[in-house]
């Protein structure tokens, strides 16, 4: 039983259908654990996107270096650094939320790149354009260069939060009841791993053959030309 | 009891981290081979091939790595069971297939993307001069999208070494695991994941310079000029 | 008069919903120059491009020689779309020089010239060398041979890849507008190689140009297409000093009057 929810474990048909919604479930705390890690990496990427293009070097050199580092240690250390170490300078978070934040920390460091590879795709006549018509340098940025980096920032995103739900998993080894852990903690019980890891692997491909369709939709429906901002 | 200090930590991390370099070694040689196996059979004319080639990359692009490796543990022998064949794998082998086989899934995109990426008028050149199609492959294409594949390679073995601290979790002894021993026998978990976290960080730098190594061992066939 | 070597019959060519060749005919004799001429958009680099087997075909038959390019003739004489393997024979008594040049640039100007000999054609590597060094000789490029195509002027590049058409020994060649990618002061020296080319050889040459000065001085025959069929063609000086049909005259007129 999980969840409140009994299997019936007669045959692995039975298993199935009586696993499914214990499955959705967990599902759900992956989708939730997604989409909070997403926010925190669209947040905390802004900002390392900002500091890493600092006029001053004695900012842009150690930013750029924590981004590097983020994006070169692994999730599973980070989110264990998180969830043993914080608590002894008295930090003591709940296992979901540590995840999500350890998501949003690695995540930052891509998404600070995405930000930073869209804004400098724009040809640089246009900030000469920009220039000559003397606009002023926030107006060149609001207006005329972040309208034609978002067509190609908003695509490179959502790849990545359909990356960040992949690695949600990882969560489960801070005891979070998130799909994969759901399916292990059945398979531990019934001896019958197949039925439900087959399961999740089903989901997985479901819902990022949905979200990488919505990618695709959405990349299409932005004009390459840009969009403008009010 | 806790009388260790963090120099008392080295000798075991490392022996951990020398299973995660030759996890990350295998896995990537491997992962490579899979990348241009169905990278280049996803561009072939064989129906067939092109069927496999995009159900293996969608599949394991297409759903998490901790997944795919908890199904190979633990999953994979019953229907071992069920065929009447063993396919208990050995931790290690489970680790390095699901790594390998991860990894060889995103790189065929890599494979794939580099040699469409050959411009048109190189494949009109060489079919004007009556290469056959594997002749144009091996001869004009892959030499000049090769260079171009090793930019995101890069990137790919990065994300391997990442990968490979997973595999503590079907009990291999990689520095991941390593880790966590010490930090249940000392509970010293701050000196611990500093310096884990530390070695990580070294292993990818030198990781990036190998394989900056390898870039301009191949640039040298890409023309300066394009 | 001899069998033509190059026969286009009633051939058709759409693109989607766009009729670029609308039944065109068309001969070549062997050893014959010959330019087409016509506004962009015309179906000039259709028909070499179609030649080259680098576009097919919508209707009609493109006859090389005694054989059909396109199709194959089967048991009972009727005509079946061609094969790789028939495509891959055919393909071996035609040469191209495109207009950018597509020279491999991850070879030196040597291996441009080698590579399809030793490895198509299975000529021996020390004999495809010295052939590629009398061609590089031919086209003025000796020194040359050992450099990167993006070492080169676009002129070199634009030689080195008429030797690499040759070295394949066609019989028929054909110029893609060779020198329109090209600084006005690098034109004569291709120009001077085809010329040679056309002055010394049997070989059979098509060339799409919009040089009419070259057009005029190496061809046997020019053809004015326009709207995807020959509307007019003939000697050159005949073409070029007394156009009977209208289009020819506003086309040369406009052409002429910028050059």
């Amino acid at each position: 039983m999980l969840f409140g929810i009994e299997w019936d474990a007669t045959n692995s048909w039975t298993l199935a259908v009586s696993i499914f919604p214990i499955l959705l479930h967990g599902l759900w705390v992956t989708l939730q654990a997604t989409v909070l890690g997403f926010f925190i990496a669209v947040v905390l990427g802004l900002v390392l996107a900002v500091l890493k293009a600092a006029p001053t070097r004695l900012v842009s050199w150690p930013t750029r270096l924590i981004s590097e580092f983020l994006r070169d240690t692994p999730l599973l250390i980070q989110l264990f650094f998180l969830y043993y170490v914080l608590p002894e300078f008295g930090i003591v978070l709940p296992a979901f939320l540590t995840g999500a934040i350890a998501l949003g920390v690695q995540y930052s460091a891509y998404l600070s790149e995405v930000y930073r590879a869209g804004i400098e795709a724009v040809p640089i006549g246009q900030h000469e354009a920009a220039r000559a018509l003397n606009f002023a340098p926030t107006r060149t940025f609001t207006h005329i260069i972040l309208p034609q980096a978002i067509p190609r920032i908003v695509p490179a995103m959502g790849n990545y939060l359909v990356s960040i739900s992949k690695d949600v998993p990882v969560l489960s080894v801070v005891t979070v009841l998130e799909l994969l852990n759901v399916a292990t903690i059945i398979g531990d019980r019934t001896f019958n791993y197949l039925v439900p890891l087959s399961m999740v692997g089903g989901l997985y491909l479901i819902m990022t053959l949905l979200a990488a369709q919505g990618v695709k939709r959405l990349d299409m429906a932005l004009p390459k030309t840009g969009i403008p901002l009010k | 009891m806790n009388e260790m200090t963090w120099t008392d930590y080295l000798p075991v991390l490392w022996e951990g981290a020398w299973v995660t370099i030759q996890l990350t070694f295998w896995s990537t040689i491997f992962g490579a081979l899979l990348s241009f196996a169905a990278g280049l059979g996803k561009l072939s004319s064989n129906r067939a091939l092109r069927w496999l080639s995009v159900a293996y990359i969608e599949v394991f692009r297409g759903t998490s790595l901790l997944v795919q490796l908890f199904w190979l543990y633990f999953a994979l022998p019953l229907v071992g069971e069920a065929i009447g064949v063993n396919l208990r794998l050995p931790p290690v082998v489970a680790g390095i297939l699901a790594l390998s086989l991860n990894i060889g899934a995103y790189g065929a995109e890599v494979v794939r993307g580099a040699v469409q990426a050959v411009a048109r008028s190189q494949y009109e050149a060489a079919k004007a001069l009556n290469c056959t199609r594997r002749q144009t492959l091996f001869r004009i294409a892959l030499p000049q999208a090769i260079p171009e594949m090793m930019p995101p390679f890069d990137n790919l073995a990065i994300q391997n070494l990442k990968d490979t601290a997973l595999v503590s979790l079907i009990s291999l002894a990689d520095l991941a695991m390593r880790a966590e021993q010490l930090r249940n026998y000392t509970q010293d978990s701050p000196t611990i994941y500093t310096l884990v976290i530390l070695m990580y960080f070294g292993m990818a730098l030198v990781l990036t310079a190998l394989m900056r190594l390898l870039a301009r061992g191949v640039g040298r066939w890409r023309p300066a000029g394009r | 008069m001899t069998e033509p070597i190059i026969r286009f019959e009633k051939v058709v060519k759409r693109f989607g919903d766009v009729t670029v060749l609308d039944g065109l005919d068309f001969t070549v004799a062997p050893g014959e120059k010959v330019t087409i001429i016509g506004p962009s958009g015309s179906g000039k680099s259709t028909i070499l491009r179609i030649l080259m087997t680098l576009e097919d075909i919508s209707d009609g038959v493109v006859w090389v020689g005694d054989e059909p390019l396109w199709h194959e003739k089967a048991a009972d004489g009727t005509l079946k779309p061609a094969s790789e393997a028939h495509l891959h024979r055919m393909r071996t008594r035609l040469g191209m020089v495109f207009q950018s040049f597509n020279l491999f640039p991850h070879m030196t100007v040597l291996r441009n010239i080698t590579e399809a000999p030793v490895h198509v054609l299975k000529v021996g590597k020390a004999e495809a060398r010295e052939r590629a060094m009398g061609l590089l000789d031919m086209v003025g490029l000796t020194e040359h041979a050992d450099k990167f195509p993006y070492q080169l002027s676009g002129g070199q590049q634009q030689r080195v890849a008429i030797a690499r058409a040759l070295a394949m020994r066609p019989d028929i060649l054909l110029f893609d507008e060779p020198t329109s990618a090209l600084d006005p002061e690098l034109v004569g020296e291709v120009q001077e190689v085809i010329r040679k080319l056309a002055e010394e050889h049997d070989l059979t040459m098509l060339l799409v140009t919009h040089e009419m000065r070259f057009a005029r001085e190496i061809s046997d025959r020019v053809c004015f297409i326009d709207a995807g069929a020959i509307r007019e063609e003939g000697a050159p000086e005949e073409l070029f000093t007394a156009p009977t049909e209208e289009r020819t005259q506003d086309f040369l007129r406009a052409v002429l009057d910028d050059g």
